[in-house]
Protein backbone atom coordinates (compact mmCIF):
# COMPACT_ATOMS: atom_id res chain seq x y z
CA UNK A 1 0.00 0.00 0.00
CA UNK A 2 1.59 3.48 -1.10
CA UNK A 3 1.79 6.19 1.84
CA UNK A 4 -1.22 8.58 2.40
CA UNK A 5 -0.51 11.52 1.19
CA UNK A 6 -4.05 13.39 1.44
CA UNK A 7 -2.37 16.53 2.55
CA UNK A 8 -2.08 17.00 -1.18
CA UNK A 9 -5.29 18.13 -1.70
CA UNK A 10 -4.82 21.23 0.83
CA UNK A 11 -5.19 24.15 -1.19
CA UNK A 12 -2.38 27.04 -1.37
CA UNK A 13 0.15 24.18 1.09
CA UNK A 14 2.83 22.63 0.43
CA UNK A 15 3.71 20.39 3.23
CA UNK A 16 7.25 19.70 3.99
CA UNK A 17 6.71 16.28 4.56
CA UNK A 18 10.14 13.82 4.50
CA UNK A 19 9.99 13.53 0.78
CA UNK A 20 10.21 17.16 0.07
CA UNK A 21 12.81 17.30 3.48
CA UNK A 22 15.29 14.91 0.70
CA UNK A 23 14.63 17.30 -2.03
CA UNK A 24 15.49 19.96 0.22
CA UNK A 25 18.68 19.36 2.37
CA UNK A 26 20.68 20.96 0.61
CA UNK A 27 19.21 23.97 0.11
CA UNK A 28 17.91 24.18 3.88
CA UNK A 29 21.59 23.63 5.11
CA UNK A 30 22.54 26.25 2.87
CA UNK A 31 19.98 28.68 4.86
CA UNK A 32 21.14 26.79 8.16
CA UNK A 33 24.46 28.57 7.30
CA UNK A 34 23.68 31.87 7.44
CA UNK A 35 23.11 32.01 10.81
CA UNK A 36 26.76 33.07 11.56
CA UNK A 37 27.49 36.40 10.73
CA UNK A 38 30.89 35.61 8.56
CA UNK A 39 28.96 33.92 6.13
CA UNK A 40 25.88 36.00 5.68
CA UNK A 41 28.72 38.62 4.67
CA UNK A 42 30.38 36.32 2.19
CA UNK A 43 26.72 35.63 0.74
CA UNK A 44 25.73 38.98 0.30
CA UNK A 45 29.04 40.15 -1.12
CA UNK A 46 28.58 37.88 -3.92
CA UNK A 47 25.17 35.53 -3.84
CA UNK A 48 25.91 33.78 -6.94
CA UNK A 49 29.72 32.53 -5.32
CA UNK A 50 28.65 31.80 -2.13
CA UNK A 51 25.72 29.27 -3.49
CA UNK A 52 28.08 27.60 -6.11
CA UNK A 53 29.74 26.18 -2.99
CA UNK A 54 26.36 24.28 -1.96
CA UNK A 55 25.06 20.99 -3.61
CA UNK A 56 21.72 23.02 -4.87
CA UNK A 57 20.14 22.61 -8.44
CA UNK A 58 19.84 25.62 -10.86
CA UNK A 59 16.12 26.34 -9.35
CA UNK A 60 16.76 26.83 -5.75
CA UNK A 61 19.86 29.09 -6.55
CA UNK A 62 17.72 30.94 -8.62
CA UNK A 63 14.65 30.72 -6.36
CA UNK A 64 16.74 32.10 -3.66
CA UNK A 65 18.49 35.00 -5.49
CA UNK A 66 14.75 36.30 -6.71
CA UNK A 67 13.71 35.46 -2.68
CA UNK A 68 10.60 33.57 -4.25
CA UNK A 69 9.87 31.67 -1.34
CA UNK A 70 7.04 29.64 -2.94
CA UNK A 71 9.40 28.45 -5.63
CA UNK A 72 11.76 27.46 -2.89
CA UNK A 73 9.21 25.61 -1.13
CA UNK A 74 8.31 23.67 -4.21
CA UNK A 75 11.77 22.79 -4.43
CA UNK A 76 12.04 21.03 -1.01
CA UNK A 77 12.91 24.34 1.45
CA UNK A 78 10.85 24.90 4.80
CA UNK A 79 9.94 28.24 5.91
CA UNK A 80 11.93 27.81 9.41
CA UNK A 81 14.74 27.26 7.10
CA UNK A 82 14.06 30.30 4.86
CA UNK A 83 13.66 32.52 7.28
CA UNK A 84 17.51 32.45 7.74
CA UNK A 85 17.49 34.36 4.31
CA UNK A 86 15.20 36.94 4.77
CA UNK A 87 16.29 37.48 8.39
CA UNK A 88 19.65 38.09 6.49
CA UNK A 89 17.89 40.51 5.00
CA UNK A 90 16.74 42.69 7.25
CA UNK A 91 13.16 41.51 7.10
CA UNK A 92 10.24 40.04 9.08
CA UNK A 93 8.00 36.91 8.49
CA UNK A 94 5.47 39.02 8.38
CA UNK A 95 6.82 39.97 5.27
CA UNK A 96 7.51 37.22 3.50
CA UNK A 97 4.42 35.63 4.54
CA UNK A 98 2.54 38.30 2.83
CA UNK A 99 5.17 38.12 -0.29
CA UNK A 100 3.98 33.98 -1.05
CA UNK A 101 0.28 35.59 -0.81
CA UNK A 102 0.85 37.74 -3.49
CA UNK A 103 -0.38 40.58 -0.75
CA UNK A 104 1.51 43.59 0.33
CA UNK A 105 2.69 43.38 3.74
CA UNK A 106 0.37 46.08 4.69
CA UNK A 107 -2.85 44.36 3.14
CA UNK A 108 -1.71 41.00 4.43
CA UNK A 109 -1.36 43.08 8.10
CA UNK A 110 -4.65 44.50 7.57
CA UNK A 111 -5.89 41.36 7.14
CA UNK A 112 -4.55 39.43 10.30
CA UNK A 113 -5.96 42.51 12.38
CA UNK A 114 -9.62 41.30 11.38
CA UNK A 115 -8.89 38.10 12.22
CA UNK A 116 -6.96 36.31 9.22
CA UNK A 117 -7.45 34.45 6.19
CA UNK A 118 -10.99 32.95 6.73
CA UNK A 119 -10.71 29.23 6.23
CA UNK A 120 -14.30 29.41 4.37
CA UNK A 121 -13.18 28.05 0.58
CA UNK A 122 -9.87 27.51 1.79
CA UNK A 123 -9.63 23.99 3.28
CA UNK A 124 -9.92 20.57 1.18
CA UNK A 125 -13.73 19.86 1.62
CA UNK A 126 -13.60 16.56 -0.42
CA UNK A 127 -13.32 13.27 0.06
CA UNK A 128 -10.62 11.66 0.77
CA UNK B 1 7.62 12.33 46.56
CA UNK B 2 6.98 14.31 42.97
CA UNK B 3 4.13 15.52 41.77
CA UNK B 4 2.60 17.32 38.90
CA UNK B 5 0.51 20.01 40.11
CA UNK B 6 -0.56 21.86 37.22
CA UNK B 7 0.00 22.41 33.65
CA UNK B 8 -0.09 25.68 31.32
CA UNK B 9 -0.82 25.94 27.57
CA UNK B 10 0.50 28.97 25.89
CA UNK B 11 1.52 29.86 21.77
CA UNK B 12 5.25 31.09 21.21
CA UNK B 13 5.06 33.37 18.20
CA UNK B 14 8.84 35.18 18.18
CA UNK B 15 7.35 38.58 18.04
CA UNK B 16 6.02 38.07 21.23
CA UNK B 17 9.16 37.60 22.38
CA UNK B 18 10.35 40.72 20.57
CA UNK B 19 7.52 42.67 21.90
CA UNK B 20 8.77 41.77 25.43
CA UNK B 21 12.25 42.73 24.66
CA UNK B 22 11.74 45.72 22.91
CA UNK B 23 9.38 47.16 26.01
CA UNK B 24 6.44 47.23 23.68
CA UNK B 25 3.98 45.31 25.66
CA UNK B 26 1.95 48.25 26.08
CA UNK B 27 1.55 49.36 22.60
CA UNK B 28 -1.83 48.99 21.64
CA UNK B 29 -1.75 46.14 18.81
CA UNK B 30 0.33 44.25 21.92
CA UNK B 31 -1.53 45.13 25.39
CA UNK B 32 -4.67 43.06 24.58
CA UNK B 33 -2.20 39.87 24.29
CA UNK B 34 -0.31 40.43 27.04
CA UNK B 35 -3.68 41.11 28.99
CA UNK B 36 -4.66 37.99 28.65
CA UNK B 37 -1.38 36.78 30.95
CA UNK B 38 -2.00 39.02 33.67
CA UNK B 39 -3.55 36.18 35.11
CA UNK B 40 -0.84 33.37 35.05
CA UNK B 41 2.01 35.88 36.06
CA UNK B 42 0.19 36.51 39.21
CA UNK B 43 -0.56 32.74 39.42
CA UNK B 44 2.79 31.05 39.18
CA UNK B 45 3.96 33.70 41.49
CA UNK B 46 1.77 31.17 44.16
CA UNK B 47 2.12 28.57 42.48
CA UNK B 48 5.64 28.64 42.18
CA UNK B 49 7.10 25.49 40.02
CA UNK B 50 10.66 23.59 41.10
CA UNK B 51 10.84 22.65 37.64
CA UNK B 52 8.67 23.17 34.22
CA UNK B 53 9.01 20.00 31.82
CA UNK B 54 8.97 22.26 28.67
CA UNK B 55 7.21 20.44 25.71
CA UNK B 56 8.08 22.96 22.63
CA UNK B 57 9.70 22.81 19.07
CA UNK B 58 12.94 23.44 17.41
CA UNK B 59 12.62 26.12 14.75
CA UNK B 60 15.74 25.07 12.73
CA UNK B 61 18.09 26.21 15.85
CA UNK B 62 19.45 23.46 17.58
CA UNK B 63 18.54 21.06 15.07
CA UNK B 64 19.18 21.55 11.41
CA UNK B 65 18.29 18.78 8.65
CA UNK B 66 21.32 16.60 9.62
CA UNK B 67 19.22 15.02 12.56
CA UNK B 68 15.38 15.25 13.16
CA UNK B 69 14.66 13.82 16.34
CA UNK B 70 10.74 12.92 16.94
CA UNK B 71 10.83 13.78 21.08
CA UNK B 72 14.09 15.09 22.47
CA UNK B 73 14.57 15.12 26.18
CA UNK B 74 16.86 17.79 27.27
CA UNK B 75 19.04 16.31 29.96
CA UNK B 76 21.98 19.03 30.24
CA UNK B 77 22.91 21.31 33.29
CA UNK B 78 22.00 24.24 31.24
CA UNK B 79 20.52 25.42 27.99
CA UNK B 80 21.84 28.80 26.48
CA UNK B 81 19.62 31.32 24.66
CA UNK B 82 19.95 30.13 20.33
CA UNK B 83 21.15 32.85 18.34
CA UNK B 84 19.10 32.49 15.82
CA UNK B 85 20.48 35.27 13.55
CA UNK B 86 19.98 38.22 15.04
CA UNK B 87 21.72 37.30 18.57
CA UNK B 88 20.34 35.42 21.33
CA UNK B 89 17.28 36.87 23.16
CA UNK B 90 18.12 38.50 25.95
CA UNK B 91 16.99 36.27 28.65
CA UNK B 92 18.81 34.68 31.07
CA UNK B 93 20.26 30.88 30.38
CA UNK B 94 17.52 28.44 31.30
CA UNK B 95 18.89 25.92 34.20
CA UNK B 96 18.03 22.33 34.03
CA UNK B 97 17.19 19.53 36.08
CA UNK B 98 19.47 16.67 35.27
CA UNK B 99 18.51 14.35 37.81
CA UNK B 100 15.14 14.06 37.48
CA UNK B 101 15.73 14.47 33.23
CA UNK B 102 17.26 11.20 33.74
CA UNK B 103 14.92 9.60 35.30
CA UNK B 104 12.06 10.75 33.01
CA UNK B 105 14.27 9.28 30.11
CA UNK B 106 15.06 5.90 31.81
CA UNK B 107 11.43 5.44 32.92
CA UNK B 108 9.57 6.86 29.75
CA UNK B 109 12.11 4.84 27.09
CA UNK B 110 11.03 1.58 29.30
CA UNK B 111 7.33 2.71 28.63
CA UNK B 112 8.35 2.12 25.29
CA UNK B 113 8.79 6.03 24.01
CA UNK B 114 11.99 5.90 22.20
CA UNK B 115 13.07 9.19 23.03
CA UNK B 116 16.53 10.89 22.07
CA UNK B 117 18.41 11.86 25.10
CA UNK B 118 20.09 15.37 24.52
CA UNK B 119 23.08 16.33 26.75
CA UNK B 120 24.42 19.93 25.08
CA UNK B 121 21.08 22.27 23.24
CA UNK B 122 20.74 25.76 22.82
CA UNK B 123 17.19 26.94 23.05
CA UNK B 124 14.89 29.00 20.86
CA UNK B 125 12.44 31.14 21.17
CA UNK B 126 9.62 28.15 21.06
CA UNK B 127 10.92 27.66 25.03
CA UNK B 128 12.09 31.15 25.88
CA UNK B 129 8.89 32.98 24.59
CA UNK B 130 6.65 30.84 27.18
CA UNK B 131 9.30 31.34 29.84
CA UNK B 132 8.65 35.35 29.56
CA UNK B 133 4.98 35.08 29.06
CA UNK B 134 5.00 33.87 32.38
CA UNK B 135 7.91 34.89 34.48
CA UNK B 136 8.34 38.73 32.71
CA UNK B 137 11.80 39.54 32.37
CA UNK B 138 13.94 38.41 35.30
CA UNK B 139 17.54 37.94 36.01
CA UNK B 140 17.32 34.31 36.53
CA UNK B 141 14.43 31.94 35.73
CA UNK B 142 12.98 31.38 38.78
CA UNK B 143 12.55 27.15 38.23
CA UNK B 144 14.40 24.77 36.28
CA UNK B 145 13.20 23.61 33.34
CA UNK B 146 13.33 20.52 31.31
CA UNK B 147 13.23 20.86 27.65
CA UNK B 148 10.70 17.98 25.91
CA UNK B 149 11.65 19.29 21.88
CA UNK B 150 8.73 17.89 19.42
CA UNK B 151 9.33 17.45 15.80
CA UNK B 152 6.75 19.41 14.18
CA UNK B 153 8.82 21.01 11.49
CA UNK B 154 9.12 18.12 8.72
CA UNK B 155 5.85 15.74 8.32
CA UNK B 156 4.99 14.02 10.01
CA UNK B 157 5.18 14.84 13.28
CA UNK B 158 3.94 12.11 16.10
CA UNK B 159 0.55 11.74 16.34
CA UNK B 160 -1.92 13.45 18.84
CA UNK B 161 -2.57 9.79 20.38
CA UNK B 162 1.11 9.32 20.78
CA UNK B 163 1.56 12.86 22.37
CA UNK B 164 -1.43 12.40 24.65
CA UNK B 165 0.28 8.81 25.56
CA UNK B 166 3.77 10.57 26.39
CA UNK B 167 2.03 12.86 28.33
CA UNK B 168 0.67 10.03 30.42
CA UNK B 169 4.28 7.88 30.44
CA UNK B 170 5.57 11.31 31.79
CA UNK B 171 3.10 11.63 34.23
CA UNK B 172 4.25 7.93 35.76
CA UNK B 173 7.98 8.88 35.41
CA UNK B 174 7.17 11.70 37.63
CA UNK B 175 5.33 10.08 39.95
CA UNK B 176 7.89 7.71 40.95
CA UNK B 177 10.75 10.24 41.36
CA UNK B 178 11.13 9.72 44.96
CA UNK B 179 11.93 13.44 46.18
CA UNK B 180 9.78 16.38 46.77
CA UNK B 181 9.33 18.12 43.55
CA UNK B 182 6.52 20.79 42.54
CA UNK B 183 6.52 20.17 38.74
CA UNK B 184 4.44 22.00 36.08
CA UNK B 185 4.49 20.70 32.69
CA UNK B 186 3.78 23.20 29.66
CA UNK B 187 2.58 22.91 26.18
CA UNK B 188 3.37 25.24 23.75
CA UNK B 189 2.95 26.23 19.88
CA UNK B 190 -0.30 27.00 17.86
CA UNK B 191 -2.95 27.80 17.53
CA UNK B 192 -3.95 28.01 13.92
CA UNK B 193 -1.42 29.52 11.61
CA UNK B 194 0.12 28.99 8.53
CA UNK B 195 3.10 31.03 7.73
CA UNK B 196 3.68 29.83 3.95
CA UNK B 197 2.28 29.39 0.54
CA UNK B 198 -0.64 31.33 -1.11
CA UNK B 199 -2.75 30.19 1.92
CA UNK B 200 -0.41 32.28 4.42
CA UNK B 201 -2.27 34.20 6.89
CA UNK B 202 -4.84 31.11 7.81
CA UNK B 203 -6.88 31.66 11.28
CA UNK B 204 -9.42 29.46 12.70
CA UNK B 205 -11.28 30.37 14.97
CA UNK B 206 -13.99 27.87 15.39
CA UNK B 207 -11.53 25.08 14.95
CA UNK B 208 -9.25 27.15 18.13
CA UNK B 209 -11.88 27.12 20.32
CA UNK B 210 -13.42 23.79 19.54
CA UNK B 211 -9.71 22.36 20.75
CA UNK B 212 -9.68 24.47 23.89
CA UNK B 213 -13.25 23.19 24.86
CA UNK B 214 -12.30 19.37 23.74
CA UNK B 215 -8.83 19.63 25.92
CA UNK B 216 -9.72 20.58 28.75
CA UNK B 217 -12.91 18.02 28.56
CA UNK B 218 -12.16 15.67 26.35
CA UNK B 219 -8.76 15.32 25.55
CA UNK B 220 -8.74 11.62 24.60
CA UNK B 221 -10.96 12.19 21.42
CA UNK B 222 -9.00 14.94 20.96
CA UNK B 223 -6.08 12.91 20.62
CA UNK B 224 -8.18 10.71 17.70
CA UNK B 225 -7.60 14.07 15.63
CA UNK B 226 -5.41 13.04 12.14
CA UNK B 227 -2.85 15.14 10.92
CA UNK B 228 -4.18 16.30 7.93
CA UNK B 229 -7.21 18.05 9.92
CA UNK B 230 -5.30 20.21 11.76
CA UNK B 231 -2.94 20.93 8.30
CA UNK B 232 -6.54 21.34 6.58
CA UNK B 233 -8.36 23.73 9.73
CA UNK B 234 -5.48 24.81 11.56
CA UNK B 235 -3.20 25.73 8.77
CA UNK B 236 -0.06 23.78 7.72
CA UNK B 237 1.98 24.81 10.98
CA UNK B 238 -1.24 24.36 13.50
CA UNK B 239 0.03 20.80 13.65
CA UNK B 240 2.14 22.30 16.61
CA UNK B 241 -0.57 21.71 18.36
CA UNK B 242 0.19 17.76 19.36
CA UNK B 243 2.31 19.29 21.45
CA UNK B 244 -0.38 20.35 23.79
CA UNK B 245 -1.56 16.85 23.90
CA UNK B 246 1.37 15.76 26.00
CA UNK B 247 0.90 18.28 28.69
CA UNK B 248 -2.53 17.36 29.04
CA UNK B 249 -1.77 13.23 29.09
CA UNK B 250 0.51 14.27 31.93
CA UNK B 251 -2.38 15.95 34.36
CA UNK B 252 -5.73 14.44 35.86
CA UNK B 253 -8.18 13.19 33.69
CA UNK B 254 -10.35 15.84 35.38
CA UNK B 255 -8.58 18.89 36.06
CA UNK B 256 -9.95 22.90 37.31
CA UNK B 257 -9.56 25.62 34.57
CA UNK B 258 -7.73 28.55 36.23
CA UNK B 259 -7.64 30.37 33.25
CA UNK B 260 -8.39 30.50 29.12
CA UNK B 261 -7.75 32.72 26.73
CA UNK B 262 -7.91 33.41 23.00
CA UNK B 263 -6.51 36.41 20.36
CA UNK B 264 -5.81 36.91 17.08
CA UNK B 265 -3.80 38.27 15.86
CA UNK B 266 0.30 37.92 17.11
CA UNK B 267 2.06 38.18 13.81
CA UNK B 268 0.75 35.74 11.36
CA UNK B 269 -0.63 33.35 14.20
CA UNK B 270 -4.08 32.79 16.62
CA UNK B 271 -2.89 32.51 19.86
CA UNK B 272 -4.34 30.53 22.59
CA UNK B 273 -3.50 30.51 26.59
CA UNK B 274 -4.66 27.52 29.10
CA UNK B 275 -4.06 27.48 33.22
CA UNK B 276 -5.37 23.84 34.67
CA UNK B 277 -4.56 23.14 37.54
CA UNK B 278 -5.11 19.12 39.20
CA UNK B 279 -6.95 18.56 42.02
Amino acid sequence: MSLDKSYKNIPGTIIFDAEMSRLGYHLNQFCMSLMKGDNRNRFKLDERAYLDQWDMTEEQKLGVMARDYNRLIATGGNIYFLAKIFSSDGLSFQFAAASMTGMSQPDYAEMMLHGGRSPKSNMYEGEL
Amino acid sequence: MAKITAGVATSHVPAIGAAIDNGKTTEPYWQPLFAGYDFAKQWIKQKKPDVVILVYNDHASAFDMNIIPTFALGCAPSFAPADEGWGPRPVPTVVGYPELAAHIAQSVIQQDFDLTIVNKMDVDHGLTVPLSLMFGQPDSWPCKVIPLAVNVVMYPAPSGKRCYALGKAIRNAVDSFDEDVNVQIWGTGGMSHQLQGPRAGLINKEFDNNFLDHIINAAEKLAEMSHFDYMNQAGSEGVELVMWLIMRGALNDTVNVKKRFYHVPASNTAVGHLVLEND
